[in-house]
């Protein structure tokens, strides 16, 4: 029996990244939740400061700290908890937890380890031993060779037989691994996977097999349960984080499922874990025969998904099983009166789509393959597969209808079901209607033609229905069929060339409404009082009462509100967001309001059964917004914290009469119509850019002449600077304006002049009735021209006069009075000199209100969810005199995204943040650039900064890392710039130069710790050296700064603060 | 597809399409919330005579193989027929997708004459018979048959072997009472080396000689098999291993003197949590039945062995002084868990006693 901890300390995942995002901050939510039930004291160490579970309330203590052995045990010895958990933390938790194992540091402390433990997580991560331990209960896996070097790879790969797979040991979401055809292809994988991996592992390469995944829950008396399978849509060979999934699975029969799942259970039991784990499978398609692909002994992104796939509360109940309960004691938490050892019987499909954001880098490879590319998913419910797949792509926001009518068209279609890219779902209908049988679309893409049946009577739909003709009446039956297989009402309207008010009237006209279903585990076979909802045409009767039958269910006295939550989680929309919206709906219980929340994200907090009334797990589009909003009859709807997606709902709904709280909408729309808002802050005599909407090529030219080069290429809805782009010269305008207008054709261009070298400044406010309440100023560390995601945020500001803070103030007082606003926004600065101009202003939160809102230790969100609702609520401005400073920093994942360039613009790139406090700038700086993963293990940097003007800005750093005893290399002006300053520096040679060793052989052999390059913006070579430098640094995961002031600040820092100085304070003791 | 319509014996009327057999049919309407195994659930004799509901929306992904003519035992059929008198589906799947797979689940239905209705909202209906009980109900295709309640007759003298089967041969010799057995039972005998000798449900036992007695699941009320009971009555009696599964609990619980009950909707999924009464496991099982042993009602000697987690039912009874005991689920899974398998293995060590 396991000693029950008095204090437990938890470790989180860190920052967003490919392949670890929102997952675990649901997952270490419910285990910070189940330990407080408990009444076990927590600590939790998470440097991603947008997160739920390090809000107030959540843990007892919370050290925003990078997730790393050093610090890890500096928390230990401070706060000396008696127990740890590894498996709420993504691969970072788990591979933090295995090295301070390995070193001892829990036995020296004699902190126990809570769930399966380190031994059985090193079986399941180190693959040789994997291997050997299922040989011994012979169970399958492919044959798999560990090489720890090339030569051993290519022996191995001798032993297999080309094709193989490559993989790549202690890797979170398959980084580095890729499958090898041939001798050349392995040496190029294997080399790279060597840099930052010890081994890598060549095995049998099983193409178009199915792939499998069981999520299995194992208890301390050997009770075991399988609480959902998963089948991918896509074959093996497509990493499950970038294929379609459904579940539970589709084309397997009762001998396949069952036969998977005893062989999960016999797994999960001789690897001995204690709590939950993945078990990932490759299935023949052709006999019964299987592999065991990997075990993941911990909670994953998969765990998450059938978290929310099933209702069944995975992470929770893996928590109570790590203190030493036992799956017959927990009580099922959706029925409170059945079991928690069972497995959820669903009655509907699930469907997870990922999102990619590809096309926001430069460069970058669109291909999908092995390793994780995508940033997010969305998960959809339905009672066919068609319907639930038609709303998942919809819900993905990349402006598509559904599965069909859409706009889209492949040059070679063949070659992209043959080679698949982030867009090849909609290759198939094309290939149907192209007259490609399943048959062939089967054997080019080797997706199961079960899918593909399914696609064609989608597309056979629409066949039908655009047979109709122009305008035609539609039957009522026919309707009702196109809504049973998912279309929206916009997409008939798209195939039958009417308006999608059209079609819903016509719609409404005939009765034919969605129902709502519940999610209750056990497929209706006892009462559950669920409030985990969808809607499905699939159906004749609701599940639930609405208005005040429904409102008497949940004790709360007041009128539903709606909230709107996030989406997907995407480039410039994530887990901050997720933060706004469960900030809203606490606060509106609290106030004693029912609420609704509505959102699709697997990945998030907001979507738990425990953190709202009712959840509606489905579309964020006016469409269901509106269908719900019919049926529940709120005292109205919040937009405004969910980010840019319930934000642009703001005019249909005030349209439609939905009543929107906060801000009005017609106000909303001033300030997202450019005309508008510049007028409006023309009237109020506040500067801005000089900018013109333009239709032509030649107006453009003209304009741009005229306020002169560079000018900001944007359309007007901005979604995270999609699309938008710096023109230095007339060609660079030619160029972006073509693509420009092709992202939003009924938008027209716009184009800002762009203010080099100025200071960008930006506040997150909470106004009440126009009046200015709550407010932070942040400033930029990086100059004017990196988009406000990927900057680095200081707060309270250092450099900035109080003079321009006292202006900023008096401008968004301003701004705040002339839109009437009331509830949560941003606005966004450059300064120069004395100069300040607004560039940007949301009627929202905004990314950085957690982060403000931690630092300042004032809720923003709550503040202004109490105001929207005329409650009266107090807060401290006290953002200019804090007795510390906070730093919020970006996370990127160029690593994954092979080809991309790392540099930073006006495009947003960054997947995720971490935020770092510190009695000094310098201090918090450096852990939050430690906390994003980079390490620097070598005195040795290569610096190579494109122009005169800008080595000179940075002589006193070159000269500070001189002095650190850095090994200087440099490349040949800047080499030659250091001799004249008297500075040693050693040249290396660019890779153009053509002589050997060029910069890619000292980055190869690991001979360079850092590198600095500093490049020539305006440039617009897509492969030149200076990228091809970049990247290699990338690749070899060798640490990259490219952007002069954080290079600058980082130098500074490291030349002031050693890593073992850093102090370890919790947010608690940071006093205000 | 043709409209037609299902009715339920309280007159709610559930309109939907026609697959499978172009005909009519009435029995008890009964729902399973298992999500895979139609060819299993659809042949199983326990379903004699219902209508079955699957709650698992998709229905027909992976077709239905052939059957093999060399083989009357081979998977995935669990006898030799469909047996449930139709099927109600939400969403039926025409284009299936299977390696095994011959003909369409449609096709298959058609074949045996039992009609499929979809595009039902099978949530709404398991509702209605969670809360109302199960009732009787007709699928209505062109004419209105009359309804039919199977449990006023004796369902298991239509599903039991006419005349004694011999299956394998050497190793230990089972008695099988065929109330309408499943042939994954015959199957998990014969992988372990017994010899299965299989009887009609009121064939007279003192004719033949045998290692060990089992007493196989079946359709309807056990009440119903009053010559089985009897004779039951005499083994238990004895030192010889007696098990029973499904109706196989409930003629041996009747037979020790103790009562069944109807529940009120039954037990029919693959996913019951079933605790070992005095240990803290708990198996999942795959269940399929109506009626259930009162464990109020239990004689001296006999024990709880088994109670569901859910809603404490009795699951599993033995007896404390001979090797007698019985389940409610089914160890043989198909469809479902496989996690009980281990209850043949512990039934035939006992057997093998026996012979030894």
């Amino acid at each position: 029996m396991i000693k029950r901890p008095k204090k437990v300390l938890l470790l989180g995942s860190g920052a967003l990244k490919i392949g670890q995002a929102g997952e675990f901050d649901y997952s270490g939510s419910q285990a910070l939740k189940a330990l407080k039930d408990e009444g076990i004291a927590t600590v939790l160490i998470n440097p991603n400061i947008a997160t739920i579970q390090t809000s107030e309330g959540m843990a007892d203590a919370v050290y925003f700290l990078p997730v790393d052995p050093h610090f890890v045990e500096r928390v230990i010895e401070k706060e000396r908890p008696d127990a740890i958990m590894l498996s709420f933390g993504g691969q970072t938790a788990l591979n933090c937890g295995v090295e301070l194992h390995t070193t001892g540091v829990f036995a020296k402390h004699t902190i126990g380890v809570l769930g399966t433990p380190v031994d059985s997580i090193i079986d399941t991560e180190d693959r040789g031993r994997f291997v050997a331990r299922l040989d011994e209960i012979g169970v399958k896996t492919p044959r798999s060779f560990p090489a720890g070097s090339l030569d051993e790879a290519r022996a191995a790969a001798k032993r297999v037989g080309y094709p193989v797979m490559l993989r790549v040991a202690y890797a979170l979401g398959g980084s580095g691994s890729g499958i090898a055809r041939t001798e050349r292809e392995l040496d190029g994988i294997v080399r790279r996977a060597l840099t930052h991996a010890p081994q890598v592992l060549v095995e049998e390469y099983l193409a178009g097999w199915k792939e499998v995944e069981y999520e299995v829950v194992r208890d301390s008396a050997d009770n075991c349960i399988t609480v959902c399978n998963m089948e991918n849509f896509d074959p093996l060979g497509i990493h499950t984080g970038e294929s379609i999934v459904v579940a539970p699975s589709q084309t397997l029969d009762d001998h396949e499922y069952h036969r998977l799942r005893a062989v999960a259970l016999e797994v999960i039991r001789h690897f001995g874990i204690v709590g939950e784990c993945n078990i990932q499978y490759a299935l023949d398609p052709h006999s019964d025969d299987y592999r065991v692909i990997e075990v993941n002994a911990r909670l994953s992104r998969s765990s998450a998904l059938a978290s929310k796939a099933t209702g069944y509360p995975l992470a929770y109940v893996a928590t109570k099983l790590a203190l030493g309960h036992t799956l017959p004691e927990l009580a099922n938490s959706i029925t409170q009166r059945t079991s928690a050892c069972f497995e959820p019987a669903l009655d509907y499909v699930v469907v997870k789509v990922p999102r990619w954001d590809l096309q926001k880098f430069r460069n970058v490879s669109k291909l999908i393959g092995s390793e994780m590319k995508s940033v997010g998913e969305v998960m959809a419910i339905g009672r066919t597969f068609e319907e639930a797949l038609q709303k998942a792509v919809r819900m993905l926001q990349v402006g598509m209808h559904g599965v069909v009518g859409n706009r889209i068209s492949f040059p070679d279609v063949r070659a992209e079901l043959r080679k698949p890219t982030d867009r090849r779902l909609f290759a198939i209908p094309v290939a149907m209607r192209a007259g490609i049988d399943v048959e062939e679309i089967h054997h080019l893409s080797r997706i199961d033609r079960w899918f593909l049946h399914s696609i064609r009577r989608i597309v056979s739909y629409e066949r039908r229905l655009s047979g109709l003709g122009e305008g035609a009446a539609i039957p009522p039956e026919t309707l009702l069929e196109g809504k049973r297989l998912g279309f929206s009402d916009a997409q008939i309207a798209t195939v039958l060339g009417t308006t999608e008010d059209a079609v819903r009237e016509e719609r409404k006209r005939c009765g034919i409404m969605p129902f709502v279903k519940q999610i209750d585990t056990l497929a209706a076979e006892y009462p559950a009082r669920t409030n985990y909802l969808y809607l499905t045409y699939n159906a004749t009767e609701d599940d639930v009462a609405f208005g005040a039958a429904g409102g008497k269910r949940s004790g709360k006295r007041k009128a539903p509100i709606i909230v709107l939550g996030s989406g997907a989680y995407r480039i410039g929309s994530s887990v901050e967001f997720d933060w706004c919206a469960v900030s809203a709906a606490q606060t509106l219980s609290e106030i004693g309001h029912e609420t609704i929340m509505i959102n699709y994200n697997p990945e998030t907090v907001s979507t738990d059964y425990d953190v709202c009334d009712r959840l509606y797990f489905d579309e964020l589009s006016f469409e269901s917004v509106q269908d719900i909003y019919e049926k529940e009859r709120p005292e109205g709807i919040i937009l405004s914290v969910g980010g840019q997606i319930p934000n642009n709902l703001a005019m249909r709904c005030h349209a439609k009469g939905l009543k929107v709280i906060g801000t009005s909408p017609t106000d909303i729309d001033t300030a997202e119509n450019r005309h508008a808002f510049s007028q409006a802050l023309d009237e109020l005599g506040i500067d801005q850019p000089a900018w013109k909407e333009l239709t032509g090529f030649d107006e453009a030219a003209r304009f741009a002449a005229s306020v002169g080069y560079p000018v900001l290429v944007r359309p007007s809805y901005i979604l995270s600077g999609a699309a938008m782009n710096v023109a230095f010269t007339r060609d660079d305008l030619r160029a972006f304006l073509s693509a420009a207008t092709e992202v939003s054709p009924e938008h027209p261009v716009v184009i800002t002049k762009f203010i080099t070298g100025a200071r960008e400044i930006e506040i997150d406010a909470v106004a009440d009735k126009g009046r200015l309440s709550l407010w932070a100023v942040s400033e930029h560390v990086e100059n004017a021209g990196v988009h406000s995601g990927d900057a680095t945020l200081v707060l309270p500001p250092q450099k900035t006069y109080l003079e321009t803070i006292r202006r900023i103030r008096r401008i968004t007082e301003r701004i705040a009075a002339r839109l009437s606003i009331s509830g949560p926004f941003n606005i966004q600065f450059i300064a120069k000199d004395n100069d300040i101009k607004v560039i940007e202003c949301n009627l929202r939160a905004s990314r950085s209100f957690p982060f403000v809102s931690k630092v300042c230790k004032e809720n923003f969100i709550a503040h202004a969810t109490r105001l929207m609702l005329g409650r009266r609520s107090a807060a401290r401005n006290n953002s200019l005199d804090l007795g510390y400073v906070g730093v919020k920093y970006p996370q990127f994942s160029f690593s994954r995204l092979k080809g991309a360039d790392p540099v930073l613009g006006v495009e947003m790139a960054s997947t995720g943040e971490v935020g770092c406090l510190g009695d000094t700038l310098e201090e918090a700086f450096l852990k939050a650039v430690i906390a994003t993963g980079v390490r620097i293990t070598k005195r040795s940097v290569l610096l190579s900064v494109s122009g005169e003007k800008n080595r000179y800005r940075m002589l006193d750093e070159m000269r500070a890392l001189h002095r650190l005893g850095y090994v200087i290399y440099a490349t040949e002006h800047t080499a030659a710039f250091l001799a004249r300053n008297g500075i040693a520096a050693r040249r290396v040679r660019k890779i153009h130069e053509r002589r050997r060793p060029t910069v890619m052989d000292h980055l190869v052999v690991g001979r360079i710790g850092l590198v600095i390059n500093i490049p020539d913006v305006t440039k617009k070579a897509f492969i030149d050296d200076s990228y091809l430098l970049r990247r290699a640094a990338i690749d070899f995961s060798v640490p990259l700064f490219t952007n002069m002031e954080l290079a600058k600040l980082f130098i500074g820092a490291i030349e002031k603060t050693r890593v073992e100085d850093l102090r370890i304070t919790a947010w608690h003791e940071y006093s205000r | 597809m043709k409209r037609i319509l299902l009715e339920l014996e309280d007159g709610t009327s559930y309109p939907g399409y026609s697959f499978g057999a172009k005909r009519s049919a009435a029995g008890e309407v009964v729902f399973n919330t298992g999500m895979v195994g139609y060819p299993q659930a659809l042949t199983d004799p326990s379903y004699h005579q219902q209508i079955l509901v699957c709650t698992y929306p998709l229905i027909g992904n992976y077709g239905v193989p052939r059957p093999d003519p060399k083989d009357p035992l081979a998977m995935p059929f669990e006898s030799d027929r469909i047996h449930v008198a139709g099927l109600v589906v939400s969403d039926y799947s025409a284009g299936y997708s299977h390696h095994a797979a011959a003909k369409s689940l449609g096709f298959w239905l058609a074949e045996h004459r039992v009609p499929g209705i979809c595009g039902i909202d099978t949530r709404a209906l398991t509702k209605r018979l969670r809360d109302e009980g199960t009732m009787l109900g007709r699928i209505m295709y062109d004419e209105e048959p009359p309804f039919i309640d199977p449990n006023l007759t004796n369902l298991v003298s239509q599903v039991t072997v006419p005349a004694p089967r011999t299956y394998g041969s050497g190793g230990p010799t089972v008695a099988l009472i065929d109330c309408g057995c499943k042939h994954n039972i015959i199957r998990s005998f014969l992988k372990r080396g017994v010899r299965v000798v299989r009887v009609p449900y009121d064939f007279d036992l003192s004719a033949i000689d045998f290692d060990g007695l089992f007493i196989s699941n079946g359709p309807g009320d056990p009440k119903m098999c009053a010559p089985a009971v009897r004779q039951l009555r005499g083994f238990l009696k004895e030192d010889l291993p007696v098990f029973g599964i499904c109706l196989g609990i409930q003629l041996m619980a009747l037979a020790s003197g103790a009562d069944t009950y109807k529940l009120p909707f039954g037990h029919r999924s693959q996913n019951q949590p079933c605790l070992e009464t005095g240990t803290k496991r708990c198996v999942i099982t795959s269940q399929n039945h109506g009626y259930a042993v009162d464990g109020k009602a239990l004689r001296k000697g006999w024990h709880p062995w088994f109670e569901n987690a859910n809603d404490g039912t009795i699951e599993g009874i033995r007896c404390a002084d001979r090797p007698h005991c019985a389940v409610q689920f089914h160890p043989e899974a198909m469809p479902g868990p496989t996690d009980t398998d281990y209850l043949f293995d512990r039934f035939v060590s006992l057997l093998r006693d026996r012979q030894s």
